[in-house]
């Protein structure tokens, strides 16, 4: 080799060697965060992550207390987001897999689904104010429940399309061919070939909403107070770790940083779970 | 031809087949012979699973595919108004190139077409349920687990389960497209086997690749060429001597 | 012969066969016509509520933001006040919040994710990936507000301590770009907000690069390997060109989810109405601004204002998403095409 062929080679390996290197750093980069960011939780809400947080309700500045009716609400608005917004979801993700072949509205609404699942939260807390609180004037739990369910969605439309979609057609046409009208060929051939994973899709969507804070502001507003009337303002942990995280009060912080590790736990888990469903799904058929 | 002697099941007249813009079967007349098997032989991309696909309209589940002309069973339009689809694909049962198992136990894969249109008793119905796993001869291999998965079968027995839940429904017609196409020799055999126990009830059509097969299980058989019918007789005089120069060459290998 | 005239033995059978086991069949056939009728339509009436969801947002915004456009016209979106006293209202100086930080999220969060894609895809052993990759998606499961308190709480305070003060020696001093990191290190501001906006985004990014990375025929990678290219002149020369739609898609859809996000930059970006030259200064995001603002907001013009900044929020983020989408369909039909 001449020495200025050889330089040219050494040279390719360097920039070869440099950005591999860089990208192994990028890596390192990314994880280094996520660690970061999950001792942070631990090492400031392990500690006041006691039995009073699930049983006393929170407290005025400057008095101990716990989360309870920030939990209990945050259960109650996620539990009625996912009942709503599931059916929806599904049925709606079987018409774009099953029925949208032709014509435009499958098409249309899967590309305003997909954008719509990556809409910014806050403004779907802004169109259920208008829609539902400044009509009638009050903060209510009902309306923060909408605003989630419009979160869930779409993801579960994505899901539901996706895992239907990967549905074998033979096995449609083998139901249809014993004389199943197509309602039933869904319901009881599709669906259960599907159901694992569009299960998975709903856990994330559980998992997203459970974290969510902006859309919560101001539709279920805040309560102080026990209260599971969803006519009325109802806490959540969300909200309460803004509220209290942002005050100058130490109580409150401390409280903000166990409902900050109570709040991750629960959506990790919840991410773990669904992924590990789906994985061994996969590897079953 | 020959068929004429013969009661027809299902007849096709003047029909054409669109996929789409494509000209997929070219004015099909043909006359399928009731209590016999018919085979379906040619190239691949002929249009001998179209054909067959016609036959109990699953085509319709695609938008964009269409027929013209005429399809009758036992003399009836299938495309008239007054045929309910659900209920002509239960008296035309079919079974695909891959098996099919519902993701549902053995026992519920056999019922599942039962109780779509008949409320029996749960005795009947597990009558009904040994009946045509008996009669698709794979009843002594799953009578022990008629409770697990019908995905946990070998790919020969998944094939017979799906025929016995075909022949749950108690259709007239059964329509096979390429049956054996995934299975190892001896399942192939075993279905063969199976072909000629059927036949004596049921009118049955069937898609093959292998010509061999064509001669072994029919009693007729039809030539498709590029979307068009080139000979139909039976499998005897199609095997030893075809009218048709086209069918020969095909036969004998030299196609091509 | 006259394929009508059936048998009548074989009529027979048909006959007896049918009424077992279809009792009362016409009956049957129109419930299960009726049936499957219902179906469908309950299933399309559900996928139009998803449809008409999007124009229902954007028909509600626009109405809510009558009052103030009414009054401003044009110029909300030229007018950098923002005083509910004189209820003088512009959106200049979220708008550009919104955006520089959203720049400044894909100016570090772009790379990461292509160096991220690329450990996966190319380099990665195959015991690693897996875990590397739910490490990532992780990084998407925290919930925004969790960044926001880590933010505020631990990466704000040393950020002052430690890299703005060395920022304002060595950067501020720099001709042209000096001036966006001159400022009181206060570790709040719209840096802060944006390098953590980019955290955020890189597992979006970073998921859809990876995902397009690997649609790429690996023939096509032998055949540059087999002339003799190192793995990051095929990674170059060879999968960037060939995904680039793709990854372009995917660095928009990153930057749909940097404009949108609000709870992180609302803990971080010290929510003050003015305009500054430098990135060390606190700022304003239309998100932060609505979640700061919205709740607490007296009269119709002030409401109504805050309104218009997040139907321009939507309406930026449609287009950016819309646009994502759209080369990620391009790239999909491509492959589409060729297989």
């Amino acid at each position: 080799m001449t020495a200025l062929n050889n330089k040219r080679y050494l040279r390719r390996k360097f920039v070869n060697g440099l950005t591999l290197s860089l990208s192994v750093g990028t890596v390192i980069f990314a994880l280094t965060f996520l660690v970061w960011i999950l001792w942070t939780l631990f090492s400031q809400g392990l500690s006041h992550l006691t039995l009073d947080v699930f049983t006393k309700m929170t407290p005025p500045p400057g008095s101990s207390g716990g989360l309870l009716n920030a939990i209990v609400g945050s259960l109650y608005m996620v539990f009625f987001a996912t009942v709503i917004g599931t059916p929806v979801g599904i049925l709606a993700g079987t018409y774009l897999s099953e029925y949208g072949k032709s014509g435009w509205l499958a098409p249309t609404t899967r590309f305003i689904n997909d954008i719509l699942l990556s809409a910014p939260s806050i403004v779907i807390g802004l169109f259920v104010y208008e829609v539902a609180v400044h009509s009638v004037s009050h903060f209510s739990g009902w309306a923060g429940s909408f605003a989630l369910s419009l979160l869930v969605i779409p993801v579960v439309v994505r899901t539901t399309e996706n895992m239907m979609s990967l549905v074998p057609s033979t096995l449609r046409e083998a139901a249809a061919a014993l004389g199943a009208p197509y309602w039933k060929v869904i319901v009881n051939i599709v669906y259960k070939s599907a159901r694992t994973g569009i299960l998975t899709g709903l856990l994330l969507a559980v998992a997203r909403i459970s974290g969510e804070t902006a859309p919560l502001l101001f539709t279920a507003l805040n309560n102080q107070f026990w209260s599971t009337d969803m006519s009325q303002p109802i806490s959540s942990l969300a909200v309460v770790i803004f509220q209290f995280a942002m005050s100058p009060y130490e109580d409150w912080q401390h409280l903000a940083w166990a409902g900050a590790l109570l709040i991750t736990l629960f959506v990790l888990g919840l991410n773990i779970l669904a992924r590990t469903l789906f994985r061994q799904n996969q590897s079953h058929s | 031809m020959s068929t004429q002697t013969l009661q027809a099941k299902i007849s096709a007249k003047n029909m054409n087949f669109y996929y789409g813009k494509f000209h997929a079967l070219k004015d099909i007349n043909i006359d399928i012979p009731a209590s016999q098997v018919t085979a379906f032989i040619g190239p691949s991309g002929c249009g001998k699973s179209t054909l067959l696909r016609t036959f109990n309209r699953m085509y319709e589940l695609y938008p964009k595919q269409r027929v013209e002309g005429e399809i009758l069973l036992d003399g009836k339009d299938i495309h008239s108004a007054e045929q309910d689809l659900n209920l002509l694909r239960a008296k035309v049962g079919m079974v695909f190139q891959k098996p099919t198992p519902f993701p549902m136990s053995i026992y519920d894969n056999v019922a599942f077409g039962v109780k779509l249109y008949e409320s029996l008793s749960k005795s009947d119905m597990n009558d009904r349920v040994e009946w045509a796993l008996q009669k698709a001869a794979i009843w002594n291999e799953v009578k022990d687990k008629l409770h697990q998965s019908g995905s946990g079968l070998s790919g020969g027995q998944q094939q017979r389960l799906c025929i016995a839940r075909g022949v749950a429904v108690k259709p007239n017609v059964l329509l096979l497209d390429e049956p054996c196409s995934a299975l190892d020799p001896i399942s192939t055999a075993r279905i063969e086997d199976l072909i000629h126990e059927l036949k004596k009830e049921y009118t049955i059509v069937i898609v093959t690749h292998n010509m061999q097969q064509a001669a072994r299980v029919s009693d007729y058989t039809a030539y498709m060429y590029l979307g068009e019918l080139m000979e139909f007789d039976q499998t005897n005089t199609i095997f030893t001597r075809p009218s048709r120069k086209e069918t020969e060459d095909y036969i004998t290998g030299k196609f091509g | 012969m006259d394929i009508y005239a059936t048998s009548a033995v074989l009529n027979e059978e048909i006959i007896i066969r049918e009424s077992i086991s279809m009792p009362n069949s016409p009956h049957n056939k129109n419930i299960g016509a009726m049936l499957d009728k219902l179906f469908r339509y309950t299933t399309m009436f559900f996928a139009f509520l998803v449809f008409i969801l999007l124009f229902g947002i954007i028909i509600t915004l626009l109405v809510g933001s009558l009052p103030a456009l009414k009054m401003f016209g044009a110029s909300f979106y030229t007018s950098t006040s923002w005083n509910p006293v004189t209820i003088d209202f512009g959106g200049v100086v979220p708008i550009y919040g919104t955006f520089i930080t959203a720049l400044i999220a894909m100016l570090i969060g772009i790379p990461v994710s292509f160096g991220i894609a690329i450990f996966i895809t190319e380099l990665s052993p195959n015991w690693l990936k897996r875990p590397i990759g739910v490490a990532i998606e992780l990084l998407a499961g925290i919930p925004s507000i969790i960044y926001g308190m880590w933010g505020l709480f631990v990466f704000a305070p040393l950020f002052a301590d430690h890299v703005q003060p060395w920022m304002n020696d060595h950067l501020g001093a720099l001709p042209l770009i000096g001036i966006l990191f001159q400022g009181p290190p206060m570790g709040i501001g719209m840096l802060t907000a944006g390098f953590i906006l980019a955290i955020m985004v890189i597992p979006y990014t970073a998921s859809v690069m990876r995902d397009v990375f690997e649609i790429v025929p690996s023939m096509l990678k032998e055949s540059a390997y087999g002339l003799g290219a190192t793995t990051w002149e095929v990674i170059w020369n060879v999968v960037l060109p060939y995904t680039k739609t793709g990854v372009v898609g995917g660095i928009m859809l990153g930057l749909g989810r940097a404009l949108g996000e609000t709870m992180a930059v609302t803990f971080v970006i010290g929510n003050a109405h003015e305009l500054s030259a430098s990135l060390m200064m606190p700022g304003n995001t239309i998100s932060s601004a609505l979640a700061n603002e919205f709740t607490e907001a007296v009269g119709d013009v002030y409401t109504s204002s805050l309104i218009t900044l997040g139907l321009t929020l939507f309406v930026i983020t449609f287009i950016v998403l819309s646009l994502a989408k759209l080369l990620l369909i391009r790239l999909s039909l491509r492959e589409g095409k060729q297989s």
